[in-house]
């Protein structure tokens, strides 16, 4: 079966950015891993388990069980089966090169893009979808950057063969980034400049306002809209799609992801999405630590992440970055972890574990690329865990997945068994056969 | 200020004549001879002094207990750009090989702590990768709340960073308006740069040889100018000083090192060498060693053949391999780089330590001095809650010459002492500034 599969060339010469790797091959064969340790995240750890799937969901899970007539078995002795790990926060798909701007999607031009899709522009067939995927994360966040409302973001499968094949869930939310007030560093050599101090609080209260503004239309536009619906009298306005992709915001049923990471952003962000009833996402929130309650009263989830990454102040704790998911964790906080990569999103697992490696239970660091992204995104009746009518989205292993040295050996997403063949494998299997 | 607040900030080692320390019952991990269980190793002075299984503490010696800890010798990094910051580029020429990171040393760069706290105790500064000859690197040790002349590690070898490829021909540079492009522009004047001011050393060494020559025969003789950029470009050739070039596809390492055979020169280490597992043996051939990141790739065009099975690659075809950071965030665990080598390619764990200990030191020529936990050498090493190669690890205790400059312990306690020295530091500096307005205002009103 894996042979048929890893059926995929390579052309290392090849220009831009089109992987020639499968996509998947449509086939959700019934298919039962007996002989596994089966960790289905939601529930205990099952020491010789068995797991089958059907048409891309999961029918059993447990021990003693009977494989189906039809199931092709896979033999999981010393092998492990996980939920397929979930990124809160990427670029997959939407870059290729960095530093080649005709292969960059990522930020539109000006402050204000609620109507620009991620998963218009995800590129299923970029490189950079098997790398992420044979490492095990098999779903990502794909996440418009820049500006002030920067887009929507999609929820994608890495799998598929079009842009709508590979979605999940789109638009998954809109994401601001919430203005940011910088004054001058105490630690500044020279004085404060009070002139540039009052250019850049009024640059920032207008951005403020601006915001305010077009949310203010929005929430006239969404009025009008379901006005004119009620009644064709009304009079007709052309169609605005700056302001309608807003509609689902101010309405309350789309979250709004609020990038934010110093202690007085964080809160004012917060306090504005409340001025809007908005139903908010943290994202970033390093200092999330200083503002706990103000989370905590909210009852909003955060994305935390790229834990992999600095502090910002010179004299923050060194581990606070690591220290953050502990924080949330003991305070009863929902969160997941993004990697905030495009490239090695694959790493996303290593994140998760740094914050264990500073006191987060294993568990809960696992949980956190898995089940927590799922309810966060909404998704957590198909994804995020090994149940009876999830998606079949898993991986076997031959270890825990938040450790470096673990192989991830299989990948299935909704049922479908992907090829472990990536550009590096490729190019390795290349140069390993160098005459 | 803020030299004040962080001299003082975070731990201040303990500093003792011939301080004596014993570490006991943990897992050594010597990298050059195997692990020792429930091993000890003795510290005297800056000195590691012995290693082994049955060590009494002798009077007086401070005595760690380790038990269910690893020891490791601290972590090395090849390429760092820490404690220079501001100092990276002397951008203005193609060939700046005369400047010095040496005269740059920034000692309250924060991020030196940060890696203390990761293992990492000792690092190769270069400059950046803006011309194709930089300037000259230093070795360093992260000697926090020490002078910046004590953080240079004495004796070591000289260095010198060349750069080949995009950014050397400034491809993803664009001058400010107004400002021509400079030259090179393509792999070819970069080649050209390097070869040409070799040929001019040549030239330089042979006037200053004949003038030499004269004067021993006590002919009138007038010496030739002095020059720094062909002094430093001679010693190159003399052998006194290792190139490091920063390099990312094959055909430009190729390049590099026909140059070198040409002109009579070493390729010390070959960095990040991206593209290394194509052109493996031609690599070990020259000799050159390679200091690599392990999974970055895609951030620019010459990085997207980059794989994490480069280090892999390059080890099976002998080439001396290391893991470096160019990043200080990275550079606090380049411990998940070498565990990286054995998830891809199939590294043994001891090959994986050696990436990010022994190696380095033997790229730097310190392996006399740093690397390994063996008697004799300095005590640069941590002890680690768990096995470094887990990513659930992490350090509690890092030492560098036998000086505690990490400790975890005393970095959670002092937080909330260093939090009110902060506060209270800035209140007096308002309540100043409030004051110096105040008599402005007064002397005005006046």
């Amino acid at each position: 079966m894996r042979k048929t599969l890893a059926l995929a060339l390579l052309l290392a010469s090849s220009a831009f950015a089109q992987s020639t790797i499968l996509n998947g091959t449509g086939r959700k064969a019934t298919v039962a891993i007996r002989n596994a340790t089966i960790v289905p995240v939601s529930g205990p750890t099952i020491a010789n388990g068995t797991i089958v799937f059907a048409n891309g969901v999961i029918t059993a899970v447990g021990t003693n069980l009977t494989a189906p007539s039809n199931a092709t078995v896979i033999d999981g002795t010393g092998l492990f089966v996980y939920p397929g790990m979930i990124d809160s926060g990427s670029n997959v798909g939407l870059v290729e090169m960095d530093s080649v701007a005709g292969t960059v999607d990522t930020t539109e031009l000006g402050d204000f893009n609620p109507n620009a899709q991620a998963a218009v522009a995800f590129n299923p067939h970029s490189e950079v979808v098997p790398v992420t995927r044979v490492s095990g994360v098999t779903h990502v966040l794909s996440v418009p950057e820049g500006g002030i409302i920067s887009g929507q973001s999609a929820l994608m499968q890495l799998a598929g063969w079009t842009p709508p094949e590979s979605v999940v869930k789109a638009p998954a939310a809109m994401h601001i980034r919430f203005p940011r007030l910088r004054s001058t560093s105490p630690f500044a050599t020279q004085p404060p400049d009070e002139e540039a101090e009052k250019e850049q609080k009024k640059a920032y209260t207008k951005s403020i306002d601006q915001l305010r503004d077009l949310l203010r239309d929005a929430q006239a536009y969404a009025k009008a809209a379901g006005a004119r619906a009620k009644d064709t009298k009304v009079r007709r306005f052309d169609r605005d799609l700056v302001l309608e992709a807003l509609v689902p915001v101010v309405e309350g049923r789309e979250p709004v992801v609020m990038h934010a990471n110093l202690a007085r952003d964080i809160k004012a962000a917060l306090e504005f999405a409340d001025e809007f009833k908005l139903k908010v996402i943290l994202a970033g929130a390093q200092d999330v630590a200083r503002v706990v309650d103000e989370v905590k009263r909210r009852n909003i989830p955060v994305i935390l992440g790229p834990i992999l990454s600095l502090p910002q102040r010179e004299d923050d704790p060194y581990d606070l970055l690591f220290t953050n998911a502990k924080t949330l964790h003991d305070a009863g906080i929902a969160f997941a972890i993004q990697s905030g990569d495009a490239h090695n999103a694959r790493n996303l697992p290593y994140h998760a574990a740094s914050c264990a490696a500073f006191g987060l239970p294993k568990d809960v660091a696992l949980k956190s690329v898995t089940l927590y992204p799922a309810q966060i995104w909404g998704v957590a009746d198909r994804l995020g865990s090994l149940e009876i009518g999830k998606s079949a989205s898993l991986i076997v292993t031959d270890g825990d997945p938040l450790e470096i040295r673990t192989n991830v050996k299989r990948v299935f997403i909704a049922g479908e068994e992907m090829p472990m063949d990536s550009r590096h494998t490729l190019l390795y299997e290349k140069f390993s056969k160098r005459p | 200020m803020k030299n004040a607040l962080f001299a003082l900030a975070l731990t201040i080692p303990l500093f003792a004549q011939e301080r004596v320390t014993l570490i006991r019952n943990a897992t050594i991990l010597t990298v050059t001879n195997g692990t020792i269980e429930n091993g000890s190793v003795l510290i005297r002075g800056s000195k590691i002094v012995a290693v082994g299984k049955d060590i009494a503490a002798p009077a007086n010696a401070r005595v760690i207990d380790a038990t269910g800890k690893f020891v490791l010798p601290g972590i090395i990094d090849t390429h760092s750009h820490t404690a220079v910051e501001g100092s990276v580029n002397e951008i203005s020429l193609p060939n700046t090989g005369m400047v010095r990171i040496a005269d740059a040393i920034d000692n309250n760069d924060v991020s030196a702590y940060r890696q203390l706290a990761g293992g990492t105790t000792a690092a190769l500064v270069l400059h950046g990768s803006a011309n194709a000859i930089g300037g000259q690197s230093q070795i360093l040790k992260w000697k926090w709340g020490r002078p910046a002349s004590e953080w240079l590690v004495s004796g070591a070898p000289r260095t010198i960073k060349f750069a080949l490829g995009e950014n050397p021909k400034s491809a993803n540079f664009r001058p400010p308006e107004g400002t021509p492009r400079q030259y090179p522009a393509t792999r070819m004047g970069v080649e050209e740069v390097i070869r040409k001011s070799f040929i001019d050393a040549r030239d330089y060494m042979a006037a200053w040889d004949e003038y030499e020559a004269k004067v021993k025969r006590k002919e009138t003789a007038i010496p030739p100018r002095r020059d720094l950029l062909m002094d430093t470009m001679a010693d190159i050739l003399r052998g006194k000083i290792d190139v490091h070039a920063h390099c990312y596809r094959a055909d430009e390492i190729i390049m590099l090192l026909n140059v070198a055979d040409e002109q009579g020169f070493k390729v010390r280490e070959l960095q990040h060498v991206l593209e290394g597992y194509k052109v493996g043996r031609e690599i070990a051939k020259h000799g050159a060693g390679a200091g690599t990141f392990i999974d970055w790739w895609g951030y620019k065009a010459e990085a997207y053949d980059a794989i994490p099975y480069n280090v892999a690659l390059m080890v099976r075809d002998k080439v001396l391999t290391s893991v470096n950071s160019d990043s200080d965030e990275l550079a606090r665990h380049l411990n998940h780089d070498a565990a990286k080598a054995m998830k891809y390619g199939g590294l043994t764990e001891d090959e994986a330590l050696r990436l990010c200990t022994i190696n380095p030191a033997r790229q730097l020529r310190l392996d006399n001095r740093i690397g390994s936990i063996e008697t004799g050498k300095d005590a640069d090493l941590a002890i680690w809650n768990g096995h470094p190669l887990s990513v659930y690890s992490r350090v509690d205790t890092t030492f560098i010459e036998g000086e505690v400059y990490f400790d975890r312990e005393q970095d959670l306690k002092r937080r909330e002492e260093l939090r009110k020295e902060k506060e209270e530091r800035l209140k007096k500096e308002a309540d100043e500034a409030k004051k110096d307005k105040d008599k402005e205002k007064e002397k005005k009103d006046a």
